[in-house]
């Protein structure tokens, strides 16, 4: 039967695979899709929790609402760094990270 | 959920990970990005969070990436041409995703609780949509209320960040 080691560890490595790409790819809507990777391994660990944790053959619905809330405020997330996105777009007509150095020097 | 299943599914996330950092057009990596999406969904099924599954795919795949998809297409993005790659960047990225792997597994060896397997289930009559409302609205109401000032202020923000300046 699957452990909850093994969940964990599919958390991990999604998680490391989405930091990976975060910091390797040089398209912005590239790394945003990471970044949404990233919260997703997340909720696999607090979803393994919630079943493995089942106390009395109830599992712990709290770990599924603070799923529910990350989902939701992935979204809200992904609604505004679009918008960020398409709006530097429009005033630079690039989407690649190297290109946006107004930070630097 | 038969081990069988858990390693067809783990292993398709896996691989629709891969394909999103390892894809040079973006719309292949939002298609990859979509079927890690839909493994991750099938493996909140087999550990009973059935309402979390459903979610995942009506709003991670349904709304959140077709939002991808969207940009892509409105922004007219096209494979990434062959700049000179910065070995730097590449290098650092590879190494921190191996050194949080390794520190995972790390801690996950010296994690005995973890090695049980799945209890079994109490037989309720009751979804665990039924319950996942009753705690929602009980015990985590208030950070529901925020939830919910925060997709307005998402909303507003969006269209004013979208907005033209009409002269």
């Amino acid at each position: 039967m699957v452990t909850l080691n093994e969940y964990l560890f599919l958390s991990a490595l999604l998680f490391a695979i989405g930091l990976t790409g975060v910091m390797v790819r040089s398209n912005v809507i590239v790394i945003f899709m990471c970044l949404e990777l990233m919260l997703s391994a997340a909720n696999i660990s607090l979803v393994a929790f919630s079943r493995f944790g089942a106390i009395d053959g109830v599992p712990i619905y709290s770990a599924q609402v603070l799923v529910f809330f990350i989902i939701t405020v992935a979204a809200a997330e992904v609604a505004v760094g679009l918008a960020i996105i398409v709006a530097m777009y429009r005033a630079r007509r690039t989407t690649d990270v190297g290109d946006m150095t107004t930070l630097k020097n | 959920m038969p081990p069988i299943l858990f390693y067809l599914f783990a292993t398709l996330a896996v691989l629709g990970a891969l394909g999103v950092i390892v894809n040079r057009n973006p719309v292949s990596s939002a298609f990859s990005l979509i079927a890690c999406f839909v493994s991750i969904a099938a493996l909140f099924v087999g550990l009973n969070a059935y309402f979390i599954g459903t979610i995942q795919v009506l709003v991670y795949t349904g709304a959140i990436m077709v939002l991808f998809l969207f940009i892509i297409m409105l922004l007219d993005l096209r494979a990434e041409e062959r700049r000179p790659m910065n070995f730097g960047a590449a290098f650092a990225g590879v190494l921190a995703g191996i050194t949080f792997i390794g520190m995972a597994a790390g801690v996950l060896a010296q994690f005995p609780e973890g090695r049980k397997t799945m209890p079994e289930l109490a037989e309720t009559g009751a979804s665990d949509v039924h319950a996942l409302g009753h705690v929602i609205f009980t015990e985590f109401n208030f950070p529901l209320q925020i939830i919910a000032v925060l997709l307005v202020a998402a909303t507003i923000g969006v269209v004013v960040l979208c907005k033209k300046e009409l002269h």
